[in-house]
């Protein structure tokens, strides 16, 4: 076991490399000119020249990727020789638009993004599995039907058409919950628990809807093809109640899909949920990197990316390493 | 020995009904489909007292799996209509409630299924899941569970059973796989077992062992046990009565030697003869001709003319119009129209 933790956790050290040097190349070969840009309404080619300096964007690529690794662990200097700034660890850059610290500007989205994550996360999961796990018992009974059925119409539902009806029904029509305030990013907070989940509890529901009808999909027909093993009459013939055969031995052989999808969703929701966040007005990673992009401000948007796949690479050995906790035989390879 | 049909009428008329350890009546299974009413098993009759071992013979589909599963409750909660009678110390198997026929399963009654891998749970270690069966029934800490499934675990031959307690399933081979399913479905030293193929996913070396191994604990326990299976090798070595099934009626019945060497139904003759043998030509197989009926549509007359060579003999059409009922002469069953005289031609004449 020991070792099947290390082997995963060395993968992803790698793959994190792969990918911080992937998506630095793309950001390189991309069309804009942050130089240019950088250098304001009464552009000279001499301008653009100190700009480029400033960013230090005359130097080598290789030479540019390691400098801007090497903030990773240590702070750097930024900025044009004789005017040069410190970037305190970890250092991602500073921001073309503000020149603050990326990573000042990302802690300061990441609690938002957290918040909507964990909460959504919670829901779909209670939704999704429990539906599904009922549909799968009551197989083809109306309660099964109307699970499915109510599952097809929720994967149809576009955030934004979710969003703003319910928005529009609990806040707008029925006055029961405030609208969403960038004050709120924690349950630690001064206002406490409950306002947190009053701020982020239509969010939740929106994200809730349109993933729980995937979750029960999928556990339905997980579970109704484990409840149909050999293993499930086995014990059956021991004698044991129905919810010992149901939780003990059903649920875990027909869970595992279950946790492959969410450790993807979990990884894929911490990136930012781009849609979610323009709608009720969240100033999480998703709402900065989208303005970020808008204002071809690279360092903050490329920050994001990494970060976005850091959490996808980080919950796909976490699905791995659960996996192995779940199915013995995993252990094995 | 006991006969394996009672005979009802006459003892109740004596007034000294002894109640066998096991006695079915009429068992009928259906399943209602999409495509009609699926008929598994129609109108089973049989009686098993403790000690016996009695033998369910058949092809794939002739319903044995389905018999065991209805007996052992396992049809409960699905869509199959349970008909008929099941009297098992007292109680009724067919109408128990599902609440009291769980406290029989693994206490009283024990099953083995085909095949090992699938029917353990791949999860948990084969100690836990044994220990898991000992539990349910009795009040024990989990100190003593282990101790009883490590004791059940060298009882069925399982070396170093200490150890393999904590191994997976997927640790073990197939024969000790076997020996685990016998060691949890014997822990609660169950009356009666009912062993669904249980060597039929084996080698043939390891077949002989987990039978030897079935033999010896079922006289250790003077349990009764229902061996299901389609290798009449294996019937001919452990059992004291056969049924033959087909298309979910008994065709054939009675004490083991009887029924080999005194067969008294065509399709009997027929599995025995599809049985090779050393002495037969090399790629000589004897198969029964044609293929087993649709449960969907039985036929009216004898379910087995279609398929029958000497239907002829008994003429007029007889055979496919009519079902035979099972006649029952000293203790062997049979249900064909072909009168005694005729079958013992066509036996001597094979």
């Amino acid at each position: 076991m020991m070792t099947f933790i290390l082997r995963r956790t060395g993968s992803l050290v790698l793959l994190l490399a792969a990918v911080s040097f992937i998506t630095f190349t793309l950001f390189q070969l991309g069309p804009s000119d942050p130089a240019a840009a950088a250098c304001g309404q009464e552009c000279t080619p001499e301008r653009v020249a100190e700009a480029r300096v400033a960013l230090g964007m005359d130097q080598p690529f290789l030479v540019q990727y390691v400098d801007y690794v090497r903030g990773f662990f240590s702070p750097r200097m930024i900025g044009a020789p004789g005017a040069q700034t410190l970037c305190e660890w970890p250092c991602l850059g500073k921001s073309f638009q503000t020149n603050e610290n990326v990573a000042d500007i990302i802690g300061r989205s990441l609690p938002y993004t957290f918040s909507m994550a964990i909460g959504a996360l919670v829901l779909w999961t209670i939704t999704g599995v429990g539906l599904g796990l009922l549909a799968a018992l009551r197989k083809g009974s109306p309660v099964d039907k109307f699970i499915v059925g109510a599952a097809s119409v929720g994967v149809s539902l576009p955030i934004p058409v979710t969003g703003l009806f319910l928005l529009l029904l609990f806040v707008n029509q029925l006055h029961v919950l405030p609208f969403t305030t960038n004050e709120i990013s924690s349950p630690f907070g001064p206002q406490g628990p409950g306002a947190w989940v009053a701020n982020y509890l239509l969010p939740w529901i929106a994200l809730a809807v349109l993933f729980s009808a995937s979750y029960i999909r999928v556990t339905r027909t997980n579970m109704i093809e484990t409840f149909g093993e050999d293993f499930i009459r086995t014990a059956r013939a021991k004698g044991l109640a129905p919810r010992t055969v149901t939780f003990k031995h059903g649920v875990r052989a027909g869970i595992t899909p279950v946790v492959t999808m969410l450790g993807m969703d979990i990884g894929l929701l911490l990136g930012g949920a781009v849609l979610t966040e323009q709608i009720f007005s969240v100033p999480g990673l998703g709402f900065t990197a989208v303005h970020a992009a808008i204002s071809g401000d690279l360092p903050v948007t490329m920050a994001i990316t990494m970060l976005a796949a850091f959490f996808v690479i980080v919950a796909n050995v976490a699905v791995d390493l659960a996996y192995a906790a779940i199915d013995p035989r995993v252990r094995l390879q | 020995m006991t006969q394996l049909h009672t005979n009802t009428a006459s003892a109740s008329a004596g007034g000294t009904a002894t109640v066998a350890f096991l006695e079915v009546r009429d068992l009928t299974v259906k399943f209602p489909t999409d495509d009609g009413v699926v008929s598994a098993v129609n109108g089973m009759d049989f009686a098993l007292e403790r000690g016996q071992t009695l033998g369910i013979v058949g092809e794939s589909g002739s319903g044995k799996s389905v018999t065991s599963q209805a007996l052992m409750g396992l049809l409960k909660g699905t869509s199959a209509q349970v008909t008929g009678q099941a009297m098992f110390q007292g109680k009724d198997l067919v109408t128990l409630p599902e609440s009291s026929m769980r406290k029989l399963r693994g206490r009283n009654i024990g099953m083995i299924f085909q095949d090992p891998l699938s029917a353990l749970h791949p999860f948990y270690t084969v100690g836990h899941q044994i220990a898991e069966a000992y539990l349910v029934h009795n009040k024990a800490s989990k100190k003593q569970a282990r101790a009883a499934a490590v004791d059940m675990l060298g009882r069925v031959g399982i070396p170093s059973p200490e150890q393999r307690f904590d191994e997976y399933p997927h640790h073990f081979s197939g024969g000790m796989r076997q020996r685990a399913m016998i060691a949890m479905a014997l822990i609660c030293e169950p009356e009666l077992l009912i062993a669904d193929e249980p060597t039929t996913a084996l080698d043939v070396t390891v077949q002989a062992q987990i039978l030897d191994l079935m033999s010896g604990l079922q006289e250790e326990t003077n349990s009764a046990l229902i061996l299901i299976t389609h290798d009449l090798g294996v019937v001919a070595e452990v059992c004291d009565n056969v049924l033959v099934m087909y298309g979910g009626q008994c065709v054939e019945s009675g004490p083991v030697d009887d029924i080999f060497y005194e067969t008294r139904h065509p399709y009997t003759l027929g599995l025995l003869n599809s049985m090779p043998t050393l002495n037969s030509a090399a790629g000589q197989l004897n198969p029964i001709p044609g293929q087993p009926p649709s449960l969907l549509d039985l036929p009216k007359g004898c379910i087995f003319s279609a398929r029958c060579q000497y239907a002829e003999l008994v003429g007029d059409g007889v055979c496919a119009r009519q079902r035979p009922e099972l006649t029952i002469d000293d203790g062997h069953g049979k249900r064909c129209h072909l009168s005694g005289p005729q079958i013992i031609t066509i036996r001597n004449s094979r």
